[in-house]
């Protein structure tokens, strides 16, 4: 078996700003003193006079990409998620997300995996607080491959849209010469008729890992790889729901208002299944190795695995 | 200024004010208070400095404006009715259900460059867009208007801490100091005083101004055009209520509707300020 290259999504951010900069002329980048963590530090080298730091004043920040859209710029808005959606979050709502204005919102360090920095840093609400803007698109890439199609995704698409990125290095497991992004749109990574497991970021390697597992003890595990988490593909949730009959969710978010809700809330309209979350309970993290807290926050594929031992028992 | 241009202005701008009786009334609710303070301002903006023509409201070149203090939307529509970008008529129906005229500035209203309201935001989307017109070589200038209470917003000092780092000096903040927010006076709720301070300290052009006098007006704004590697602000001493006597200085109209009495009176003050300009 080849070696697994890993890589941190935050990384493709910065280096696909840059590759694409060339290409379409009204990108800018937008930073909030975060350019070395969030990888904007990449963009800002190879385009400075494209790059503008707002210091740390998120709420200006976001504002500031608002008015940069509303004259026909593409303002890529970027710091942690934590920031990006908390405490800027009436901003991206009302500046943002009410004029439905062309802002890209780039978001790293979601999640638990931030690690050391511990709870205050470790952004387990964003995707549940962006899902609730009309008009926001919300995409979760799950590596390298995906998160570079996402930022172009972003750019070709004409209207407000935040994406999560990680600092944690994780695999890449989608093939560059053959990948497609299509913004919306679910991808079957692995089909399986027992049980779906629905993933996002870096849950999806996670849930392909437990499907081999799972397939050895003769449960076939469907995975889906939900990048797009808003809008969500409803006709795929649906279509799995009745073909499998049961559906595990698994997010590196809590497990209220994130992609668990809102399959939940989908299923619950076309064909009424039993959905089992996976994410980060109602609680905070707390400071550690990242790879630790994935495993003791349950983020993983040997609890993906038991999670659907249990949920294949519910149909 | 030359006497017939100031005497139109002064028309306009008290037509501006009608407008704003006729939209909260109509709407029984809205903040006639600090929409009557800005009038004269946004008249002489609309009518006499700013590059906008309302047939053509997307124009990339134009002067943008954005109302930060976005509760007093009644004055901008009444001035943006006049200057021909919506019927007259659309100000009777502010606030209504399936009305063209929200109860805060809304981007998809002829004429209404940004959404605004929610205070504090306006003036960072307007940093935005002097950035936009740096880097896309454009020589619009970009207005904004917040209220004195409105400055108590700690985004107000990013916007202004980021706006003077960039040398925005296609950039006219006006604040419009009439002294009154909904809790009270400023200076009693958590005085943002002194303000002109606060800007200059902040690296900003200040620029002092009585909001009421269009001499007065044309040599502000004369000076912030002249004004380079700056932003600049333009703090406007005012009146809240400004040409409605029972209106004027009471913090109780900051956010209440005219009734019918309350209307008709303040329609024949400003009928009869009318005519006298017209005479």
């Amino acid at each position: 078996m080849a070696d697994v290259i890993k890589k941190a999504t935050r990384e493709s951010y910065g280096e696909a700003l840059r590759d694409l900069a060339e290409e379409y002329k009204d990108l800018v980048v937008l930073d909030a003193d975060l350019a070395a963590a969030t990888k904007t530090g990449i963009f800002k080298k190879a385009y400075p006079d494209r790059f503008f730091d707002c210091g740390i004043a998120e709420a200006n920040m976001m504002g500031v990409a608002a008015g940069l859209a509303a004259c026909g710029k593409i303002p890529f808005a970027s710091t942690f998620a934590m920031f990006a959606a908390g405490r800027a979050f009436e901003i991206v709502r009302n500046s943002i997300g009410y004029p439905h204005l062309n802002v890209k919102i780039g978001a790293t360090h979601a999640g638990i995996s931030v690690g050391e920095d511990g709870a205050t840093h470790q952004c387990n609400e964003d995707i549940a607080l962006m899902r609730t803007i009309p008009g926001m698109t919300i995409i979760n890439p799950c590596d390298d491959v995906e998160a570079r199609a996402a930022v172009k995704a972003a750019l070709d698409f004409n209207g407000p849209v935040y994406m999560r990125f990680g600092r944690l290095a994780v695999p890449v497991i989608n093939d560059a010469a053959t990948y497609k992004f299509e913004l919306g749109k679910g991808v079957v990574m692995k089909d399986g008729s027992d049980i779906t497991i629905a993933a996002t970021g870096l849950m999806v390697n996670e849930a392909l890992e437990a499907a081999k597992t799972l397939e050895a003890e003769g449960i076939s595990a469907r995975v889906v790889n939900i990048h797009t988490i808003k809008p969500l593909d409803k006709e795929l949730i649906c279509k799995c729901a009745k073909e499998t009959g049961v559906i595990v969710t698994a997010e590196e978010h809590s497990i209220i208002g994130g992609l668990g809700s809102a399959v939940a809330e989908a299923v619950t309209e076309c064909c009424p299944v039993p959905v089992v979350k996976i994410g980060v309970n109602d609680e905070f993290g707390h400071s550690g190795p990242a790879v630790d807290l994935l495993k003791e926050f349950g983020l993983s594929a040997e609890n993906i695995a038991n999670k659907a031992r249990e949920a294949v028992k519910l149909k | 200024m030359d006497k017939a241009k100031k005497t139109e202005l002064q028309k306009l701008a008290c037509k501006a004010r009608m407008g704003v009786i006729e939209g909260t009334f109509n709407a029984k609710s809205g903040h006639p208070g600090g929409s009557l303070s800005i009038c004269d301002t946004l008249t002489y903006l609309y009518f006499s400095k700013m590059n906008v023509d309302a047939k053509n409201p997307e124009d990339p070149d134009r002067d943008r404006f954005v109302l930060s203090k976005g509760h007093t939307a009644p004055a901008l529509y009444s001035v943006l009715a006049l200057k021909g970008y919506f019927p007259e008529e659309e100000i009777k129906s502010l606030r209504h259900i399936g009305a063209l005229l929200q109860g805060h500035p809304c981007i998809h209203i002829p004429g209404v460059d940004m959404s605004s309201g929610s205070l504090g935001q306006g003036i960072s989307s307007a940093c935005g867009m002097a950035l936009a017109g740096k880097l896309n070589g454009k020589s619009y200038k970009v207005y904004t208007v917040l209220g004195d209470g409105e400055i108590e917003e700690g985004q107000v000092w990013e916007a202004a801490m980021f706006a003077a780092h960039k040398k925005l000096d296609n950039l006219v903040a006006v604040v419009d100091n009439n002294g009154l927010q909904i809790d009270g006076p400023i200076s009693e709720v958590c005085s943002p005083e002194p303000i002109t301070d606060k800007f200059a300290a902040f690296g900003w052009h200040v620029i002092t101004m009585d909001a009421h006098d269009f001499d007065d007006i044309e040599r502000a704004f004369s000076e912030a055009s002249s004004v380079s590697g700056k932003p600049v602000v333009i703090v406007q001493k005012s009146t809240k209520g400004k040409g409605v006597s029972f209106m004027e200085n009471q913090v109780s109209w900051h956010g209440s509707a005219p009734n019918a009495e309350q209307y008709a009176q303040a329609m024949s003050e400003l009928s009869a300020q009318l005519k006298e300009l017209e005479d």
